[in-house]
């Protein structure tokens, strides 16, 4: 298991560093003159040349990307040109309220997911499994920035049941400590603001993970069909055990594993669907960051911006393999 | 014993009775009901497209600013939109650039991932290590953020989101492809085409590519359903078609601060997008099925 985590981790230094490569390039592939193009036709040749010190842009190629390497492995993601603050400080409070909406989605994702999942696989070929797998195609052909703009419309301002912007109340808003505000809240004991952040997360936590929903549910299905047909579930079901144990118990622990590798992946995934259920919802992650970022022409922290999402994505992928060989030993051995 | 014959027989099979295994798939397919009706939506979708200019009651980029933001009625099916367009003829004109960005992006990664995926597979060594090592890294991506970041550089337009849509999905068919070709490569078809002294090019034409056809395929179709929702996407954030362009993802974002007064104007592109997806979604199960049923997970 050892040698096995130390030849994974290290298979990501190549990638991390093909990854500062390509976010390295965003800025310097913008074709004709990259300052020009982001002070716009009418800016003064003055100003064009000290953006173009600012971003280094007048250092042959190979110093710019040892600098810049430099420059993000101390922790330093650079000057947001919009607002001229550290893009490092700035982005924490936007990092802490994606992971808060992903970690929510994904919570809907797994329990909805996996439980239509076993269900289906269980009652195979009943109404609930057809409407179940129904509705999961669906989920999974749906542009999440539709259902988000649906949900909006329904339910928070037909029905007024749930707010559609924002993470608090902004009458009554929640005093930051960790940035995560469902903590926040409950550290403060402040219970009706607790409601309010939870009222806050349903619509945009159920567009987000609506697409991992239905694919969890669908993979669980079919992992589960296929474990149900093995002989330990017969000698299971054959020795007198309640169906529900069968299932729960015996059936899911081996169902388990494809299913993982997919919750891993979807969680990736989630990171760059965040982009648009946050630009819909008014939510102040690091998707909306990016998103401001480009209508800003902000290249700095367009870089950034995709910089650390991808590398959660890599990290959380990381995390998935590593799981994944200590559930199926026999992984490690390929 | 002695005028025993050992007679061969020749084998005769009439021309018809050979059922290709293209034939087999399609029987297959056409009795999954599920396909079939992803293939009606698609076939439908299609006719639209080609014959927007005669189905479209209106011009989509002309409208009356006194009749905005009308509901449904029998002049406007689909009622019209702040600008007083007619939302039914702009779904209409919509369907021509979904389907042309979801199918030539998806061509465009196909063709790109085969290449690759065919020059990885068969010589190995560093060409393998390095064309893998790229998808590895493209694939540290989620992909819309890949897409957000080429269009951040080449500037936003429908070419470049197709370019974009193309490029982020290289890596997927380019590794379905590099993995074909390494269990084939092992075939003994394969080696006997070798021992012959058959030469790569016509080995890689006429041997490898035509036995990974199948799951290329199947990918594809289940390729453009993404591609279409990435090009949505990628319009709904204002980085792919511009004004007075129909797409359905620009059509929504646009329409999206009257959707309390319109809703109309949001339901129905974004209908369109959904029915689109699920039946490009809905044939490629029933392919994977039909043509390859080892990919049936």
């Amino acid at each position: 298991m050892l040698s096995y985590s130390i030849r994974r981790i290290l298979m990501l230094i190549p990638v991390l560093l093909g990854m500062s490569i390509v976010v390295f390039s965003i800025i310097r592939a913008i074709p004709g003159d990259p300052a020009l193009t982001i002070l716009g036709e009418k800016a003064s040749p003055k100003a064009i040349e000290d953006l173009r010190e600012v971003l280094g842009l007048n250092n042959p190629w190979y110093i710019q990307y040892f600098d810049y390497l430099k420059q993000i492995l101390t922790g330093d993601l650079g000057v947001s040109l919009h607002s001229g603050a550290s893009i490092t400080q700035e982005i924490m409070p936007y990092l802490a309220a994606t992971t808060e909406l992903t970690i929510v989605s994904m919570l809907f994702a797994v329990i909805i997911g996996v439980n239509a999942g076993i269900l289906s696989a269980w009652k195979q070929n009943s109404w609930f499994d057809y409407c179940a797998m129904l509705i999961a195609l669906i989920g999974v052909s749906m542009p999440i920035f539709w259902l988000g703009l649906m949900e909006q419309w329904f339910f928070a301002q037909e029905l007024k049941w749930l707010p559609s912007v924002g993470r608090d109340n902004s009458r009554n808003p929640v005093e930051a400590i960790t940035q995560f505000y469902i903590l926040d809240t409950i550290l403060a004991g402040q219970w009706d603001q607790l409601w309010e952040v939870i009222k806050h997360l349903i619509l945009p936590g159920v567009a987000l993970g609506t697409i991992p929903m239905a694919i969890i549910a669908r993979i669980t299905r079919s992992s589960m069909l296929e474990v149900m047909r093995a002989d330990y579930v017969r000698t299971a079901r054959a020795k007198g055990l309640a169906q529900f144990w069968v299932v729960y118990k015996h059936a899911l622990k081996n169902a388990m594993i494809p299913v993982l590798t997919v919750i891993g992946l979807q969680t990736g995934l989630l990171l760059g669907g965040a982009v648009l259920t946050e630009t819909i919802f008014g939510w102040p992650g690091v998707g909306r960051y990016i998103f401001t970022a480009i209508g800003n022409r902000d290249y700095p922290v367009i870089q950034s911006g995709i910089l650390v999402i991808a590398t959660i994505f890599v990290l959380i992928n990381l995390l998935v393999d590593l799981l994944y060989a200590y559930i199926d030993p026999r992984i490690k051995y390929r | 014993m002695a005028d025993t014959q050992v007679q061969t027989v020749p084998l005769q099979v009439k021309d018809e009775q050979i059922i290709s295994p293209w034939r087999e798939a399609w029987r297959a397919l056409r009795k999954n009901k599920l396909a079939m009706a992803g293939l009606g939506i698609i076939l439908f979708f299609v006719v639209v497209a080609v014959f927007a200019p005669i189905i479209a009651p209106y011009p989509y980029d002309e409208g009356e600013l006194v009749m905005k933001n009308k509901p449904p009625s029998e002049e406007h099916w689909f009622g019209t939109d702040y600008n007083g367009r007619d939302v039914f003829s702009r779904v209409v004109y919509g369907a021509r650039i979904s389907l042309w960005v979801g199918t030539f992006s998806v061509i465009g990664s196909v063709v790109a991932g085969t290449v690759l995926g065919l020059l990885a597979g068969y010589y190995g060594k560093w060409i393998d290590t390095l064309i893998s090592r790229i998808f590895d890294i493209m694939l540290a991506f989620p992909s819309i953020l890949l897409a957000i970041a080429i269009v951040a550089i080449l500037g936003p337009s429908l070419q470049n989101a197709l370019l974009a849509i193309a490029i982020i999905n290289i890596p997927t068919f380019g590794r379905l492809v590099r993995s074909r070709v390494l269990s084939l490569k092992e075939e003994e078809f394969v080696m006997a085409a070798r021992a012959i002294g058959m030469k790569d090019s016509r080995i890689l034409m006429q041997h490898i590519l035509p036995n990974s056809l199948a799951p290329i395929i199947v990918t594809g179709t289940m390729g453009i359903a993404t591609a279409i929702i990435e090009a949505a996407a990628l319009g709904f954030l204002g980085l792919g078609a511009q004004p007075p362009e129909p797409e359905w993802g620009k059509m929504l974002s646009d329409s999206r601060q009257y959707i309390q007064k319109a809703p109309w104007t949001v339901i129905f592109p974004g209908l369109s997008i959904m029915l689109t997806v699920l039946g490009f979604n809905l044939i490629g199960d029933g392919l994977r099925d039909a043509l390859d049923p080892r990919m049936k997970n």
